[in-house]
C-alpha cells in the first residue's frame, strides 16, 4: 500500500511539473506577441503625430509623412473588398444553398481549399502574369485590386458557407412551408441570421488584405510616389510595401528607422482595430463565430 | 408575377452558381498562366540570347557547359585543359574590349567591319574566347562558333548554381533555393510545433474559461499581424540577436528565418491542434479518469492519440504556411543563394526569391521565365500540402486505444 502511494505520488508530482511546463510555454508564447507589439508601439509612438499621417515623404523617405501610403493602401482594401465579398458571398451561398452534392460541387470544394493554401507571392506572379501584363492594366490600383480580391476570395466564401450551415435546417423547412420560394427564404431568413457571422469574417479578411506586400509587389505598388492617385489605373504607394522599402532598402537605412517604427504601428494598429471590431460585433450579436 | 417570381429566381440561381465557378476557374488560370510563363525556359539557349561564344578555328573544344562557361568568364578556369581542350591560356573577349586589338579606322566610320575585325582577331589569338552579337558572327566569319547547349530540365531541377543574370551564362539552378526553403521550413516547425501543441493542450484541457476567452484572441492578433511586421521585426530585434548570441560575422541567417516564421505559424499550428483535440469524445476521457489514470496520463495516453491526425494536419498546414511566406523572409535570412549546410549561414528561399528578383527580370526573359517555374514548384509544394491535409483529416481517428 505504501508503495502504491509512492508511486501515486510521484505520479502527481510529475503531473504537476508537465502542467506547468505547459502554462510557462503558453506563457511565452503570448510573452512573444506582447513582445513584438510592445516593441513596435514604443518605438513608433514617438514619431506618430498628426504631420506623420497626412505628410508627404521627404528627404529620400527619412522624414516627412506617410499620407500617400495611407491612401494607397485605402484603395486596395477597397478596389479588393468591392470585387470579392459580392462574388465571395455568392459563391459561399450558391455552395451552401443550392449546390446539388455531386462531383463538381466538390470539385469547386476542393479547389476553394487548395486556393487557401496557395501562398501570396503565387497570387503575386499570377497577378502579373494576368492583370499587369495580359489584360494590359499595368501597376495600378485595379491590377493590384484584383489579385488581393483572389487572394480573400476564399476566405470569404468559407465565411459565408459556414455561417449559412450552422443555421438549423428546421428555418429553411419552416419558409418554404410558409409558402416562401427559396430565394425568399434565402434573403429573408437565412441571410439575416448568418450576418452577424459572415460581417465579423468579412472584416477580419480586411485586415488580410490590408497588411499583404507580396500579392502588390509586382501588380500596385510603387516605390517612391510623392502624390495621390487620381484613376484606377494609377500606381499607388501602399503601407506594407513603403515599410519593407524603407526598413531595407533606403538610401540612409539608420535616419529611415524612424519613420519604419511609425509606419510598422500603423500597420498594428489597422490589424489591432479590425480585431477589436470584429470582436466588439461578435458580442454585439452574442453569436459564437467560428473563424479559421 | 408567379411567373416573374420564378424567372427571378431561376436568374439569381444562375448568378450564384457563376460566382461559384470563379473560384474553381481561378485555380485553373493560375495553373495556366504560371506554367505558360514558366515553361518557355526549357529549350532557350544557356547563353544570353542574341549572342554566341566563338573560339579560334584550331581550338578543339567544341562545346561548354554553362557552369564552365561562368567560370571562364569570372577568370575561375584560366586554361583550356581544365575544359577538354590543348594546353593554352584562356583569353577572354567582350566586344568593347574590342578596341583594345583594332583601331578606329579598322573598324570603319561605321562601324560596320566589325565582323572581320573579330575574324581576324580571333584567328590571331589561339587561345581566346568571344562572346559577341550573334549578327557579328554571322556571314563570313572564320572563327569556330561553338555549339549552343540548351536549358533543360535536368539543368533547371539538378543545377547547384544560381546566378541569374550572369553573363553570359546565366545559372539556373534551383537547388540552394529548394534547400534554402526546406532548411528555413523544417526550422521553423520544429520550433514551432512544441509551443503550438503546448498552448493547444493548455487551452483545451487545462486553462478555465477565463483564460481561455484571453488567449483566443491573442492567437489571433498573432495571426493578424501582417508579415512585414514580423519581417521589421526580424530584422531590428531577432537578427542583431543571433549576430550577438552566435559570434557571427552577419546576423541575417536561416535561423531568424525560422524563428520569425515559427512565430507565424504557431496561430495555424494552435488553433487546428486544439480543436482537434477538443474533438476527442468526452466519454473515453472520463473512463480513462475513471480507470485511475491522472489527467496527464489521460492527455498523452488517450487524447493525444486520438487527435494525431489533426495535430499532423496542424504540423503540415505549419509547414505549409512556412514555405510560402514571403516577405518576412525576405528580410531577415540575408539571401545568399548558396547550399546551406548549418541554419546559421544566409539562404534564400524560393519566395523570396521571386520577391527579390521579378521586379528586375525583364518580361518573358529567361530570367523572368525560371521565377515563373519557381512559382510552379511552390504552387505544386502548397498543393501538396493541401492534399496531404485533406488526407489525413479524412482518416477517422481509430475508435478502439
Amino acid at each position: 500500500m505504501a508503495s502504491a502511494d509512492k508511486t501515486a505520488r510521484r505520479k502527481r508530482r510529475s503531473e504537476k511539473a508537465v502542467f506547468w511546463l505547459l502554462r510557462l510555454m503558453s506563457l511565452a508564447v503570448v510573452g512573444v506577441l506582447f513582445w513584438i507589439l510592445g516593441f513596435i508601439v514604443v518605438k513608433g509612438i514617438e514619431v506618430i503625430d498628426w504631420q506623420f499621417l497626412t505628410g508627404m515623404p521627404k528627404e529620400g523617405m527619412t522624414e516627412g509623412g506617410i499620407f500617400p501610403a495611407i491612401v494607397g493602401t485605402l484603395c486596395l482594401v477597397a478596389g479588393s473588398v468591392v470585387i470579392a465579398f459580392p462574388i465571395g458571398v455568392m459563391s459561399g451561398i450558391y455552395i451552401s444553398e443550392y449546390a446539388p452534392d455531386n462531383w463538381l460541387v466538390k470539385f469547386i470544394r476542393v479547389m476553394t481549399n487548395n486556393l487557401s493554401g496557395v501562398p501570396s507571392i503565387v497570387f503575386g506572379l499570377f497577378g502579373m502574369a494576368l492583370f499587369v501584363n495580359t489584360l494590359g492594366f499595368g501597376d495600378s490600383i485595379i491590377a493590384g485590386s484584383c489579385t488581393l480580391a483572389l487572394l480573400v476570395l476564399p476566405v470569404v466564401i468559407r465565411t459565408t458557407e459556414e455561417a449559412l450551415r450552422a443555421i438549423d435546417h428546421s428555418y429553411r423547412v419552416g419558409s418554404l412551408a410558409l409558402g416562401a420560394t427559396k430565394l425568399q427564404t434565402i434573403r429573408k431568413v437565412l441571410l439575416p441570421m448568418a450576418f452577424p457571422n459572415i460581417v465579423t469574417g468579412l472584416i477580419l479578411s480586411v485586415g488580410r488584405i490590408s497588411g499583404e506586400t507580396a500579392p502588390i509587389l509586382f501588380t500596385a505598388v510603387a516605390y517612391f510616389l510623392p502624390k495621390l492617385p487620381t484613376s484606377i489605373f494609377d500606381q499607388v504607394m501602399a503601407l506594407p510595401y513603403h515599410l519593407y522599402v524603407i526598413a531595407t532598402s533606403g538610401t540612409d537605412l539608420e535616419a529611415a528607422r524612424p519613420m519604419a517604427y511609425g509606419t510598422a504601428l500603423v500597420l498594428i494598429l489597422i490589424v489591432l482595430f479590425i480585431n477589436l471590431l470584429a470582436g466588439g460585433l461578435r458580442r454585439y450579436f452574442g453569436n459564437k463565430v467560428k473563424t479559421n | 408575377m408567379k411567373r416573374l417570381k420564378k424567372i427571378a429566381e431561376a436568374i439569381a440561381e444562375r448568378v450564384l452558381m457563376v460566382s461559384g465557378f470563379i473560384t474553381s476557374l481561378v485555380i485553373v488560370l493560375i495553373v495556366l498562366f504560371l506554367f505558360r510563363e514558366g515553361a518557355g525556359l526549357f529549350g532557350k539557349p544557356d547563353v544570353e540570347e542574341g549572342y554566341v561564344l566563338a573560339v579560334n578555328r584550331k581550338n578543339p573544344v567544341e562545346k561548354l557547359s554553362p557552369r564552365q562557361i561562368m567560370e571562364i568568364f569570372d577568370g575561375e578556369i584560366t586554361d583550356w585543359k581544365q575544359v577538354g581542350g590543348a594546353e593554352e591560356g584562356i583569353v577572354v573577349f567582350r566586344l568593347n574590349d574590342i578596341t583594345d586589338y583594332a583601331t578606329e579606322e579598322e573598324l570603319g566610320p561605321e562601324l560596320d567591319s566589325i565582323p572581320q575585325c573579330l575574324s581576324r582577331i580571333l584567328s590571331e589569338n589561339s587561345g581566346m574566347i568571344a562572346y559577341v552579337p550573334k549578327q557579328y558572327a554571322a556571314d563570313g566569319f572564320t572563327g569556330k562558333r561553338l555549339a549552343e547547349g540548351k536549358i533543360t530540365p535536368r539543368s533547371f531541377f539538378g543545377g547547384r548554381e544560381w546566378y541569374p543574370t550572369a553573363q553570359p551564362s546565366p545559372q539556373f539552378g534551383v537547388v540552394p533555393l529548394i534547400m534554402g526553403t526546406l532548411w528555413v521550413s523544417l526550422g521553423a516547425i520544429l520550433i514551432a510545433l512544441p509551443f503550438g501543441l503546448a498552448v493547444a493542450i493548455y487551452m483545451a484541457e487545462l486553462a478555465g474559461e477565463r483564460i481561455r476567452r484571453a488567449l483566443k484572441p491573442a492567437v489571433e492578433l498573432l495571426a493578424g499581424i501582417p508579415s512585414v511586421v514580423y519581417g521589421f521585426f526580424g530584422l531590428v530585434v531577432v537578427v542583431p540577436l543571433i549576430q550577438r548570441g552566435f559570434g557571427l560575422p552577419v546576423g541575417e541567417t536561416g535561423l531568424a528565418g525560422s524563428l520569425i516564421l515559427a512565430v507565424m505559424a504557431l496561430p495555424t499550428i494552435i488553433t487546428v491542434a486544439e480543436d482537434a483535440i477538443r474533438n476527442t469524445p468526452r466519454a473515453m476521457k472520463e473512463s480513462s479518469l475513471a480507470l485511475g489514470a491522472t489527467h496527464w496520463q489521460t492527455i498523452r495516453r488517450v487524447v493525444l492519440p486520438y487527435s494525431v491526425s489533426g495535430i499532423t494536419a496542424a504540423a503540415v498546414l505549419g509547414i505549409g504556411r512556412a514555405i510560402g511566406e514571403t516577405m518576412a523572409v525576405l528580410m531577415v535570412t540575408g539571401n545568399a543563394a548558396v547550399i546551406p549546410h548549418t541554419l546559421l549561414e544566409p539562404m534564400r528561399t524560393i519566395p523570396a526569391t521571386i520577391a527579390a528578383e521579378l521586379g528586375e527580370a525583364p518580361s518573358g526573359g529567361a530570367h523572368y521565365e525560371a521565377l515563373f517555374l519557381l512559382g510552379c514548384i511552390l504552387f505544386v509544394l502548397t498543393l501538396a500540402v493541401s492534399l496531404s491535409v485533406e488526407f489525413i483529416s479524412a482518416r477517422r481517428p481509430k475508435q478502439t486505444i
